[in-house]
């Protein structure tokens, strides 16, 4: 199992399996958005549940920061071994001819979803954290709905949101079906799973920048 | 046709390299790439100056042996052909043609364009093999039934010559197409089974040794391949070395 652990196949496929996660995660970030756009006070409702349940905060919460933090540095880790796998780099290099743009760039992609995610916690994570065991508010189930529609006031944070979303499109686009095909599904089945994930990172982030669009516009 | 040719020249692997200009006339459409580099080779030796080193052999897409990175493409713009079936007609007059090495850690420039490639070697010598007596009651391996699809499978992954196409064409310098086929035509048969775990677990170790990259599936190699290796073969090399590790 030692070889296992430093072996290019199994950071591929820890990069497959924390990305499944990672997508699993992202539908059901953008279900519980959803509901904001059709019913305040479910959103309200889910938004306390997530917030105050012992396993949700103490068990799923630490899993999730764990895997977000695990794909990007293990990303950023293979990123410059693979640079360093060139050696002396080519006058000329047709990249295009053979790959599409996206699946070449992922580090890019990747950074600005990571930037994505300061913006995210600064906006969200921090002022959750602040409002519950720094200030020590009591609870108020009623609060989310009103924090959210405040957070897409700013046309300027609309704009961020926006790009971050087409550019997490493009990296799923290419990484959802990569993480089947470096866990070893190769198959049949695979022009379908390919349809699938593509439909998925189109489907997804376009429902995020949705759910944004529509408070910012309804809000005002 | 009249060519304007940039290539990589280096004196010996130690010494740093550069493009140099070279201007040819008299190109043919029907000349291969390697019968071009010929005719400057000739040119080159009658003005008394070094000829360009290249690595060739049967000329006819067999054996592996020719490389070259052509215009930002190994083997060049054609597709499923190697350097040696290249043909000039796919080139204009007037063209600037840039010739390098293929470029990887794990393939060292020996000289101009010729480039050490025995890391793959290194890698097919740790278990692309299988062990057979031959004390003479060797069994006819015609004799085993396999299914066509099967026979096909793992003779499509053996049609893999070896170039480093693959290497050349991937962003990471990744050597998972080559490594796959020479695991998959032994994994998929019957008389590869006895040592499947072994030469996966081997095959790769070694491969990770040599100071290859990591695949990221981006498909350049399937592309570039001049035997148009799978991407199916990477998928299974990955389902073998999961699978020989869980199993310990």
């Amino acid at each position: 199992m030692g070889g296992l652990i430093k072996s290019s196949i199994a950071r591929k496929v820890a990069m497959a399996l924390s990305g499944f996660f990672l997508v699993f995660f992202l539908l059901f970030h953008c279900t519980v958005n959803m509901t904001s756009v059709f019913s305040a006070d479910i959103y309200n409702q889910f938004s306390h549940f997530l917030g105050t349940n012992f396993v949700v905060q103490a068990l799923m919460q630490p899993i999730l920061v764990f895997g977000i933090v695990f794909h990007f540095v293990m990303g950023f880790i293979l990123e410059i071994q693979n640079r360093r796998s060139r050696g002396v780099k080519y006058v000329q290099y047709k990249g295009s001819a053979n790959a599409s743009w996206v699946s070449r760039n992922m580090l890019i992609s990747g950074a600005v979803i990571l930037a994505f995610f300061g913006l995210h916690f600064y906006d969200f994570f921090i002022p959750e954290l602040v409002h519950k065991y720094v200030e020590s508010h009591p609870e108020d189930p009623t609060r989310y709905f009103p924090e959210l529609l405040h957070k897409f006031e700013n046309p300027v944070r609309i704009g961020l949101y926006v790009v971050s979303f087409v550019l997490l499109a493009m990296h799923l686009w290419h990484g959802f079906a990569s993480a089947f095909q470096s866990m070893g599904v190769n198959n049949k089945y695979t022009p379908g799973i390919k349809k699938f994930s593509k439909a998925f990172a189109l489907v997804v982030p376009a429902a995020f920048i949705f759910i944004a669009l529509f408070h910012h516009l309804n809000g005002h | 046709m009249k060519l304007n040719l940039k290539i990589w020249r280096q004196k010996d692997a130690k010494s740093k390299g550069q493009m140099i200009t070279y201007p040819l006339n008299g190109v043919d459409g029907d000349m291969s790439f390697l019968e071009m580099l010929d005719i400057l080779n000739e040119d080159l030796v009658n003005k008394g100056e070094e000829p360009v080193e290249f690595d060739h052999d049967c000329r006819e897409g067999i054996c592996g042996t020719c490389s070259l990175q052509i215009n930002g493409e190994p083997h060049g713009p054609d597709r499923l052909v190697t350097t040696c079936q290249l043909h000039m007609r796919k080139f204009n007059d007037g063209d600037t043609i840039i010739i390098e090495p293929f470029r990887a850690k794990a393939f060292p420039v020996i000289k101009d364009l010729v480039v050490d490639r025995s890391s793959f070697d290194r890698i097919q010598q740790a278990g692309g093999f299988i062990s057979v007596n031959t004390s003479g009651n060797t069994v006819d391996a015609n004799a085993i039934p396999i299914e066509k699809h099967v026979a096909d499978k793992a003779m499509d992954a053996a049609t893999c010559i070896g170039c480093g196409a693959c290497v050349a064409a991937c962003k990471n310098a990744s050597a998972m197409l080559f490594t796959s086929a020479k695991v998959s035509q032994f994994a998929l048969l019957p008389q590869g089974q006895v040592e499947a775990a072994d030469r996966v677990q081997h095959m790769v170790r070694q491969m990770d040794l040599e100071g290859f990259g990591n695949c990221t599936n981006t498909g350049a190699c399937e592309v570039e391949c001049p035997k148009g290796i799978s991407l199916e073969n990477i998928a299974r090399m990955n389902r073998e070395y999961l699978s020989a590790n869980i199993k310990g």
